[in-house]
């Protein structure tokens, strides 16, 4: 078989592995919910005192020595199995892209879509190596797999060779670290989220104090779920940052100029504009916190709407989709 | 909220400075975010100054100018913009009479130079100076500031660890403050003071350290927000002094660098003519490939531009243009923008005269470079119309379904020129300038066969076809000249822009990646005669790698180390003896 086209059945399989990752995490979020939630407080406290970030919270119920505990996290041990499986079978298949285009293959929507959730299933899966974020998974595997379903049946086009302009090693480097940069926002948005529903559930939220929100009492506190965020988002942050430089050095050569207000240089600058303003906010007092988590959902609005909008909608120097 | 969701930050009795509090470093009286900040102004002009400063400056007004940046940067990117494409705002105001008027009154076609963008940039920056200014006195007090002294409690730290050794308290002490200062001389890990606190109550004497690391973060912080500033200045320095021209050269034939042999040449305010050094340059040939294959068919491989250049001294040396490769000549980058056929084209009036002899431009219009041009023919010989002919060059031509023609590959393997005919007057005497791209019909007739369709005269390289009603004969050249568009450019801010571009860049990353602590260790005697060891440690905001670097510390306890006994560790903190500044209460 052709190399590009067992590429393509790669990415279907790593879809699928996605999207059985998801089954199986959510799975274990509403066992999670069906369970009592005895430690609630204590953990809360604990969070708040350790500072020490998600470490220390304990997100299962099951005590911290490892004891048997009241929960039976058998299935998001899955979910993560599954989710090595996607991120390995999603290695192969861009390699095999690579090879088949002889180029690096990131150069139009198609790749990078799935680049793009190669990273961010590897980066939660690296992280969970460290420290226990299965709570993230249901998430993470959902965008994955939406993002490599829409790749598949939206963006696909045969691989090959690329246009003059895109002949320099900055694809390399200038797409390459884009592609990182968002498979990050990706894993701190997710985080973000969490640490929205976990609030608005703790403050008395009429629609997530349901039980069918239960598990949300098993992630980490707010505070710990912002830090983790921030993390990730200063380093997608810094690389974004160097995304754009990169670009502009580029630009230089293949465009004659540094910057020209293109529509995707608009967007790459509101994307940087609007994390810069998280920064800020996080340490504005009264827009930490809370308010400081709405920024990252902005900020990661504008990021999708950059990548799709910009290359769909809007005809700029950046149409190298090739649809 | 901040409380509940933001950092909350352990504040030790006597220690109040920013780096116990949530918010960010503070840079003194510029930014009065805190409930401290003076309210609505009864203050006289002065006063009223002052307070819309301290505003200005403050952490809230940037964050909400870099929130209006964000929205006032998106109508350019949907509407479209003069200094990209003029003729889509040209078409955009025929489509949308009254409101493309307003939208134009208020800029919205020239969104990034308006009024209203420069406006909150230039406020976001203002704000962003007055508050860097005292941030960076206030850091550079603090960079010659010693570390906080030792708390009188680590009970309630964060971050805590204890031992007990047989080594003696100051043995202890100076082990764990060149820990703590680490290897490096002449970079210390740690900015660490050594001291020693008498007996107090039941506390025994003790051998302290107390230490604070992180202060390139806020230089990193600082390095960035200036190199911003900067980033700014070169940009418009650039913007005055650039000079940029387009110019179309034809294989064989070249052209100087000077404002006059420019096509088009746009400028700066700060522009001298000194900076264009008068080299020159000939185009020898021009190179272009394209994928043959079926799934990337005639898509665009390669093109190389190859040059000569001569410099003012009159060395010469042959060079290369191609896509993404400019070529550097003194100064000034020549890229290459685009690329055509510009056949050779001569008309015969029907006195026999040569009428017209020259290459003509051709403007590819699709992939395939169907292309476009016009060949505007004087009156030589008295008494004969001006002739107009308009059409297209096809490098491979292919007949399609309706009986047009249209180009079926970009290389010239089987080409033709199809062209119809006008006559009449082309308007060339009256001394207006015309776009030699287009050809004014409404002053023309068209030549029209018996059956009323307009005259397509065929030209294949090489052959000399009839034009129509006797005007005279049309000679396609045998070869096909290619054209390039060069666009030469010259800015001379280009390495500040870099350099404070990375500038930014590092200070972002030391800033946000430098973490900001600080370490207290006590030794002192025990009730048993070992010496017990504590050592707490503080970070700004949330930091994960605190406990170790606490830990670190107290691995550098020398001697025979043991955990501690609980009572033991207990037992000095817990008398409530009021310390030194008296600020403790229980
Ligand atoms: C062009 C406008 C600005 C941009 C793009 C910008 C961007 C940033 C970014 C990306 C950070 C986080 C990285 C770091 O800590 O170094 C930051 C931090 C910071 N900025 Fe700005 N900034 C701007 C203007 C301002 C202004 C006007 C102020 C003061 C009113 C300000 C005060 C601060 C402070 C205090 C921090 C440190 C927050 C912390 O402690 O982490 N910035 N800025």
């Amino acid at each position: 078989m052709e190399l590009a086209n067992l590429s393509v059945l790669l990415v279907w399989g790593a879809a699928t592995a996605l999207a059985v990752a998801l089954i199986a995490f959510s799975i274990d979020l509403s066992r999670l919910s069906g369970a009592r939630v005895e430690a609630r407080d204590k953990t809360r406290e604990r969070v708040a005192v350790g500072a020490g970030g998600v470490v220390d919270a304990p997100q299962d119920g099951t005590p911290a020595n490892g004891a048997p505990g009241p929960v039976d996290r058998r299935f998001a041990g899955v979910g993560m199995s599954v989710t090595w499986l996607a991120a390995a079978l999603l290695l192969v298949a861009v390699v095999l892209r690579g090879i088949a285009a002889g180029r690096t293959p990131w150069a139009n929507m198609y790749e990078f879509t799935v680049v793009g959730a190669f990273v961010a299933v590897a980066v939660f899966a690296i992280v969970s190596t460290r420290r226990d974020v299965r709570f993230l998974g249901a998430f993470v595997t959902f965008l994955g797999t939406i993002f490599l379903v829409t790749a598949q049946t939206r963006f696909f086009v045969e691989a090959t060779g690329v246009q003059p302009a895109l002949q320099k090693y900055w694809l390399v480097i200038h797409v390459g670290v884009a592609i990182l940069a968002t498979g990050i926002f990706t894993v701190a948005f997710v985080t973000s989220v969490l640490q929205l529903l976990r609030d608005a559930r703790d403050n008395g939220s009429p629609v997530l104090g349901s039980a069918r929100w239960g598990w949300l009492d098993h992630t980490p506190a707010p505070a710990a779920l912002e830090s983790l965020s921030f993390r990730l988002n200063a380093v997608a942050f810094v690389l974004w940052t160097f995304t754009i430089i990169g670009g502009a050095i580029w630009a230089e050569d293949a465009w004659g100029r540094y910057w020209g207000w293109d529509p995707k240089e608009v967007w790459s600058f509101i994307v940087w504009v609007v994390y810069a303003a998280y920064l800020h906010a996080r340490t504005t007092r009264g827009w930490s916190g809370t308010r400081a988590a709405w920024f990252v959902v902005a900020g990661y609005a504008c990021v999708l709407f950059n990548f799709t909008g910009v290359n769909l909608i809007f005809n700029g120097k950046h149409s190298y989709s090739g649809l | 909220m901040a409380g509940r969701n933001g950092n909350e930050t352990y504040v030790p009795e006597g220690i109040a400075d920013e780096f116990t509090q949530g918010a960010p470093a503070s840079g003194g009286p510029a930014r009065p975010d805190g409930p401290g900040r003076p309210a609505a102004p009864a203050l006289g002009l002065v006063g009223t100054l002052r307070w819309t400063w301290r505003q200005l400056t403050s952490m809230r007004v940037a964050l909400m100018l870099l929130m209006l940046l964000a929205v006032a940067a998106v109508p350019g990117s949907v509407l479209p913009q003069r200094n990209q494409d003029a003729a889509r705002v040209i078409e955009y105001l025929a489509e949308h009479p009254t409101a493309g008027e307003w939208l134009d009154r208020f800029g919205f076609f020239d969104v990034y130079s308006s009024v209203w963008f420069s406006a909150i940039y230039i406020l976001l920056f203002v704000s962003l100076v007055g508050c860097i200014l005292p941030r960076s006195a206030a850091h550079y007090r603090a960079l010659r500031g010693r570390p906080p002294r030792v708390p009188s409690r680590f009970t309630r730290f964060p971050a805590k660890a204890g031992a007990v050794t047989d080594a003696s308290p100051r043995e202890v002490a100076d082990a764990v403050a060149a820990r703590l200062r680490g290897n490096l001389t002449w970079l210390p890990t740690f900015r660490v003071d050594r001291s020693e606190e008498a007996a107090r109550g039941a506390r025994p004497a003790a051998e302290t350290v107390s230490a604070e690391r992180g202060y390139l973060r806020e230089t990193g912080n600082l390095v960035f927000h200036l190199a911003l500033v900067g980033l700014l200045v070169s940009v418009a320095t650039g913007q005055l002094q650039h000079y940029r021209g387009q110019a179309i050269v034809t294989e064989g034939r070249g052209f100087a660098n000077a404002v006059v042999d420019y096509d088009t040449f746009e400028k700066g305010a700060w522009f001298r003519p000194q900076s264009l050094v008068p080299f020159s340059m000939t185009l020898d040939r021009f190179d272009s490939e394209f994928a043959s294959d079926t799934v990337a068919f005639a898509q665009a491989r390669d093109f190389t531009a190859h040059v000569t250049v001569t410099e003012p001294s009159g060395e010469q040396r042959p060079e290369q243009i191609k896509v993404n490769h400019p070529l550097v000549v003194d100064g000034a980058k020549i890229y290459l923008q685009g690329n055509g056929f510009a056949p050779e084209i001569t008309v015969h009036d029907a006195e026999g005269e040569v009428a017209f002899s020259g290459r003509v431009t051709f403007i590819p219009e699709d992939t395939m470079y169907t292309s476009r041009g016009v060949v505007k023919v004087p009156d030589v010989s008295p008494g004969l119309d001006q002739i107009g002919l308009v059409g297209y060059f096809l490098p491979t031509a292919e007949a399609t379904e309706d009986g047009s023609v249209r180009s079926a590959f970009p290389q010239p393997v089987d080409p033709l020129l199809v062209l119809e005919v006008y006559t009449g007057d082309l308007g060339l005497d009256d001394g207006t300038p015309q776009n030699v791209y287009e050809l004014d019909t409404a002053s023309l007739e068209p030549a029209l066969d018996e059956q009323g369709q307009r005259v397509k005269v065929l030209a294949r390289p090489g052959e000399t076809v009839e034009l129509p009603d006797g005007l005279g004969t049309l000679t396609l050249g045998e070869d096909l000249p290619r054209y390039v568009a060069l666009d030469l450019r010259h800015d001379p801010s280009l390495t500040f822009v870099l350099v404070f571009a990375l500038l930014a860049l590092a200070g972002l990353t030391v800033s946000l990646f430098t973490p900001r602590r600080r370490v207290w260790a006590r030794a002192y005697t025990g009730p048993d005669g070992a010496t017990v060891v504590e050592v707490a440690g503080l970070a700004r905001g949330d930091d994960a790698g605190l406990q170790a670097e606490v830990d670190r510390a107290l691995d550098a306890v020398p001697g025979d180390v043991r955990q501690p006994d609980v009572r033991e560790t207990r037992a000095p903190a817990a008398p409530a003896t009021p310390d030194r500044t008296g600020s403790e209460k229980d």
